[in-house]
C-alpha cells in the first residue's frame, strides 16, 4: 500500500515538471534568430512584404508569444499537436507517428546488443582486472567510444557494401521487388539492412556499459558477503553471477532509466548517414526550418519519455532493491 | 498458284519484322527506370505551396504549365499551343492544346488555368510565387481553349510566369482547402509522369504517363531515393543503388576517374543557373567610392579562384548572367588581375601605408573589414581564404566571419549589418533582375541590401519588364551589364558547373544552356541494358 501512495507521489509531481518543461522549451525555441518562413521567404524574390505579413498571420506569429503558447497548450490538452509549418501543413501527430516504429525498432535493436555484449564483457574485465583480457578490451572500447559514428559508419558501408558486396549500404528495404517477397524473405530483407545502423547505433553506448558493469562489478566483488559467499564454498561461478552481478546490476538500472529518451533524441546521426526516415532526421529538419509544432511535438514525446525512464528507473530500484522503500518509509 | 505464296510469305515477314527490328534497330527502347538521389525530401506536391528543389522538380514531372523554356533558354508552348500579345503589350492570350486529359480522365480546359490563377491570388493561399500574378489585372477563360490575361502595365516576365506552378485540377480543388488538399501528397496530374507512391524521407515513385500529350516517356519509371548524407550517396552510387546524383568538384575531378566509373557511368557538365559575388556594403566610407571597388576587383584573381576552389570547373562571372544564355553580354569591362593597377587606384583614392604596417591608411583609419559568409558552404570559405590572401598583398586586411544562415540573414543582411559578404544568386530563366537592382528595393527584408542605386539602371530595369521582343531586350539588358561592370557594386567571381553523373545504359542526354534534363522524356535504355522492371 505504501509503496503505490509513494507511487502516487511521484506521478503526481511528474505533471508540474512537464509543464515546465514545454513552457521553457516554447519560449527558449522562440529565442532562435529566423521564423518558419525563412525557409520559404529569405532571399526569394518573389516574395513581397505583405505576403509576409500574411503568412505570418496564418501561423498565428503575429500574436504575442504567451497568447502563442496559450494555444499550443490548449491543443495539447485536446490531444492536439497541431499543423507543421512546412508547406505540406501535415498534422503533427502524423509526421511523428509514421516515424516513430522504426526509430524505436532500431533503437531496442540496439539497447538489447548492448546489454547483450557489454554486461558479460564488463564481468570478465572486473573478475579478471588488470589481465590481458582487461586490458585489451579497456583499449578497444575507449577508440571505439572515440571514433566518430559517422566515420565508422563510413568505412563498414564501404567494406561491406563496396568491397565485399555483402551487405546494403542504406534504406530500409530493397527498392525492387520488396512488394512480391513472401514474409520471410522481407524480413531477411529487412535484417539485412539493419545489421550496420543496429551495429554502428550500439557502439558508443556498448563501450560506456562495458565500463559501468566493470567498476560496478569491481566495487561489489570487494564487498564482505562476497567473501562469505565464496567461503560458503559456493562454486566461482555462482558467486559471480548470482550474488555478485545481481548487486552490481542495480546502477545500471538508473542509467538504463535516463537512456530511454536518448532512443529518440540520439537517432540523429545514422538515420541521416543510413538514410532511414526515423524521428531523429525529423526532429533535426524542424529546429533547421523552425517549424515550432513539429519540434514542440517532438519534445513532448522526448520529455514523456525522459520523465518515463526517471520513474521506471526508480521503480525499479525500489522493486530490485529493498532499502531504498524502506528508506523512503524511515526517512518520512 | 505463285501469288498467294509470295503474299503470305511477305505477310509472314511483316509479322516477324516488328519483332526483330525492335530488339536490335537504331530507334529508342520503351522500358526500365531511372533512379535519382536526392539530399533532401520533398515537402508538398502542389507546385505553389512548395518552394523547395526537390518538391519542384517531382511536381515538374507531374504537371505542366501553358509554356515552358526548351534548351536554349526560349519560351515555347506547352499546355499553350500558341499565344498572341496586344499591341500595346497588356493582353496576352493563350490557345491551349486541345484533348489533353487529366489522369483522371477529366479533359483539361482553360477553366483549370483559371481556377490555378485565382487560387494563387487568394490572401489565403500560403504561396511565395503571387507577386507575378499581382500584377494581373483581369483573367478570363471566354472557352475552353482560350485563356486571356490582361495586365495593369505591360510585364515581359509575366509570359514565363504561365508554368506549371498556376495550372491545377479544378475539378478536385474547388471549393477546398489547399492546404489540406490530399493532392499535396497524393498529386494528379498530367504531365508525363504520374504519381505511384511517397513514402516520407525515404522514397518517390512515379510511372510513365502512357496517354502522355507529347508522347509517352521511353522510360517507364522515375525513382528518387532521399539519402541525406552525401558520402552515403556517392556509395549507392558506386554500388548501384542509384543511378544519376550531382557530383562536388572534387568527387568530379579526383574520384571518378577508375576504370569502373569509365565503363558504368557518363559525367556531365554544363554551367549551373547561379554565380558567387564579393558584395559591399554601398554605405560604408571605404566603399562608396567605385575605385575602391575596382581596385579589390583587380587584386582578385578569379582564376585561381575557380582553379582552387572549383578545380577549375567553372568559369569567370562578368555579370549577372551565365555566359551561355542569350542575354549574356561577353564585352563589357573585365577585371583581369593587375595588382599594381590595384594599388595605383587605391593611392588616388588617398589610401596610403603612412605608418608602415604594411596595411593601408587613410585620415588616420586603417584599411580593415570584415566579409561575412554562410557557415557550412566550403566553397565559399575557401573562397574567402584566397581573397584574404590576395588584399593582404596590396595592402588591405580583410577577417573571415561564418554566420549559421537564418541568423546570418535576419541579424546582418537585414539590419544591413555587414561590410561585405560572399555570397551566391540563383538565376532564373528569364533575365529580370529588377528585385536584386532596382533602388525602390533597397528597404528591409528586400534584395537590394547592398543599396545599390543608379538612375540609368533603373529605368533600364523598368524597359525590361516593358519590352517583349526578344532583340529588344537583349540590348536593355546588355547595357545593365555594361553599367554594373563599370560600377562594380559586386566584385562577380565565378559561375560553377553542375556536375551530374549519370549511369551509363541511358541514351539520348544533350547537355545545353537549360542543363540537361530539359528533354528528360526521350532518355532510353537499349532492351539489353534495362535493369529494372516497373509494374
Amino acid at each position: 500500500m505504501d509503496f503505490f501512495l509513494w507511487l502516487l507521489k511521484r506521478l503526481l509531481a511528474l505533471v508540474p515538471t512537464f509543464f515546465g518543461i514545454t513552457l521553457i522549451s516554447f519560449f527558449v525555441m522562440h529565442l532562435a534568430p529566423g521564423e518558419p518562413m525563412s525557409i520559404q521567404a529569405d532571399f526569394n524574390p518573389k516574395m513581397t512584404p505583405e505576403m509576409r505579413q500574411r503568412l505570418r498571420a496564418q501561423y498565428g506569429l503575429d500574436k504575442p508569444l504567451y497568447v502563442q503558447y496559450g494555444r499550443w497548450l490548449n491543443g495539447l490538452i485536446h490531444l492536439d499537436l497541431g499543423r507543421s509549418f512546412s508547406p505540406d501543413r501535415r498534422k503533427v501527430w502524423d509526421k511523428i507517428r509514421e516515424r516513430l516504429p522504426v526509430t524505436i525498432l532500431i533503437n531496442v535493436l540496439s539497447m538489447i546488443l548492448i546489454l547483450v555484449v557489454a554486461i558479460p564483457l564488463g564481468v570478465r574485465a572486473a573478475v579478471r582486472q588488470n589481465s590481458l583480457f582487461d586490458q585489451v578490451t579497456t583499449v578497444l572500447v575507449f577508440i571505439a567510444y572515440a571514433a566518430p559514428a559517422f566515420w565508422v559508419a563510413l568505412l563498414l558501408m564501404l567494406l561491406f557494401g563496396i568491397k565485399l558486396d555483402l551487405l546494403p549500404i542504406s534504406g530500409l528495404h530493397s527498392l525492387m521487388g520488396y512488394d512480391s517477397m513472401t514474409t520471410f524473405q522481407r524480413v531477411l530483407d529487412w535484417s539485412k539492412h539493419l545489421v550496420l545502423p543496429v551495429f554502428v547505433s550500439a557502439i558508443g553506448g556498448l563501450a560506456g556499459f562495458s565500463r559501468y558493469t566493470r567498476s560496478s562489478m569491481l566495487e561489489v566483488l570487494r564487498q564482505d558477503y562476497i567473501t562469505t559467499a565464496r567461503a560458503k564454498g559456493l562454486s566461482e561461478r555462482k558467486v559471480i553471477y548470482r550474488h555478485a552481478l545481481r548487486n552490481a546490476l542495480l546502477p545500471l538500472i538508473t542509467i538504463l532509466g535516463l537512456s530511454v529518451p536518448g532512443l529518440i533524441g540520439g537517432s540523429v546521426i545514422f538515420e541521416s548517414i543510413f538514410a532511414i526516415p526515423g524521428v531523429g532526421q525529423l526532429m533535426w529538419s524542424s529546429v533547421m526550418a523552425r517549424d515550432y509544432p513539429v519540434l514542440m511535438g517532438n519534445l513532448v514525446i522526448v520529455s514523456v519519455l525522459t520523465l518515463l525512464g526517471n520513474l521506471l528507473a526508480d521503480i525499479g530500484y525500489a522493486a530490485v532493491d529493498p532499502r531504498v522503500r524502506t528508506g523512503i518509509q524511515e526517512g518520512d | 498458284m505463285k501469288r498467294p505464296l509470295i503474299l503470305s510469305f511477305l505477310a509472314l515477314l511483316f509479322l516477324l519484322f516488328p519483332f526483330a527490328s525492335f530488339g536490335k534497330g537504331p530507334g529508342p527502347d520503351y522500358g526500365d527506370a531511372i533512379v535519382v538521389g536526392s539530399i533532401g525530401d520533398a515537402s508538398t506536391l502542389i507546385p505553389m505551396l512548395a518552394s523547395d528543389a526537390t518538391s519542384h522538380e517531382i511536381a515538374g514531372l507531374i504537371y505542366n504549365g501553358l509554356v515552358k523554356y526548351d534548351k536554349d533558354l526560349n519560351l515555347v508552348g506547352d499546355l499553350a499551343e500558341s499565344w498572341d500579345i496586344s499591341k500595346d503589350g497588356k493582353v496576352i492570350t493563350f490557345h491551349l492544346r486541345h484533348g489533353v486529359r487529366w489522369e483522371d480522365g477529366v479533359p483539361f480546359t482553360s477553366k483549370d488555368v483559371l481556377f490555378g490563377f485565382k487560387t494563387i491570388i487568394d490572401p489565403k493561399t500560403p504561396t511565395a510565387y503571387a507577386g507575378d500574378f499581382l500584377e494581373v489585372e483581369k483573367a478570363e477563360a471566354p472557352d475552353p481553349y482560350t485563356f486571356k490575361v490582361t495586365y495593369k502595365e505591360p510585364f515581359a516576365p509575366a509570359l514565363s510566369s504561365w508554368g506549371n506552378i498556376v495550372v491545377l485540377p479544378e475539378h478536385l480543388l474547388k471549393g477546398k482547402d489547399i492546404t489540406k488538399s490530399p493532392l499535396s501528397r497524393h498529386p494528379v496530374g498530367l504531365g508525363p509522369f504520374r504519381f505511384k507512391l511517397w513514402k516520407t524521407q525515404e522514397r518517390i515513385e512515379l510511372v510513365a504517363n502512357k496517354d502522355y500529350f507529347d508522347g509517352r516517356p521511353y522510360l517507364d519509371g522515375y525513382i528518387m531515393r532521399i539519402i541525406p548524407d552525401p558520402a552515403t550517396m556517392f556509395m549507392e552510387l558506386k554500388a548501384g543503388g542509384i543511378d544519376w546524383m550531382g557530383l562536388s568538384p572534387i568527387q568530379y575531378k579526383r574520384q571518378t576517374n577508375t576504370p569502373f566509373f569509365r565503363k558504368n557511368f557518363r559525367k556531365y557538365k554544363y554551367l549551373s543557373f547561379s554565380y558567387t559575388y564579393l558584395g559591399y556594403n554601398l554605405r560604408h566610407p571605404f566603399f562608396k567610392d567605385k575605385r575602391v571597388r575596382k581596385a579589390i576587383s583587380y587584386a582578385i584573381d578569379k582564376k585561381e579562384i575557380i582553379r582552387g576552389v572549383l578545380l577549375g570547373l567553372g568559369v569567370v562571372a562578368t555579370g549577372p548572367y551565365k555566359p551561355d544564355a542569350w542575354y549574356y553580354n561577353p564585352n563589357v569591362k573585365r577585371y583581369p588581375y593587375d595588382p599594381q593597377k590595384a594599388k595605383r587606384l587605391l593611392r588616388e583614392c588617398g589610401w596610403k601605408d603612412t605608418d608602415g604596417d604594411g596595411i593601408l591608411d587613410k585620415d588616420g583609419r586603417p584599411f580593415v573589414f570584415t566579409v561575412l559568409t554562410n557557415q557550412g558552404n566550403s566553397l565559399r570559405d575557401k573562397t574567402a581564404q584566397i581573397i584574404q590572401y590576395r588584399l593582404k598583398q596590396v595592402g588591405i586586411r580583410m577577417k573571415i566571419r561564418q554566420l549559421e544562415w537564418t541568423a546570418f540573414i535576419n541579424d546582418f543582411i537585414d539590419k544591413r549589418r555587414f561590410e561585405a559578404v560572399i555570397l551566391g544568386w540563383t538565376l532564373g530563366q528569364d533575365p529580370d533582375i529588377f528585385d536584386i537592382w532596382h533602388s525602390s528595393k533597397t528597404g528591409p527584408k528586400q534584395l537590394n541590401f547592398i543599396g545599390y542605386k543608379n538612375k540609368e539602371v533603373d529605368r533600364l530595369l523598368v524597359l525590361g519588364r516593358r519590352t517583349f521582343e526578344r532583340e529588344e531586350r537583349k540590348k536593355v539588358y546588355f547595357r545593365i551589364q555594361e553599367i554594373l561592370a563599370e560600377d562594380q557594386p559586386y566584385t562577380f567571381l565565378y559561375v560553377p558547373m553542375a556536375l551530374p553523373v549519370i549511369h551509363a545504359r541511358f541514351r539520348g542526354i544533350r547537355p545545353a544552356p537549360a542543363g540537361i534534363d530539359y528533354n528528360f522524356i526521350r532518355w532510353w535504355v537499349p532492351k539489353d541494358e534495362q535493369k529494372y522492371i516497373m509494374p
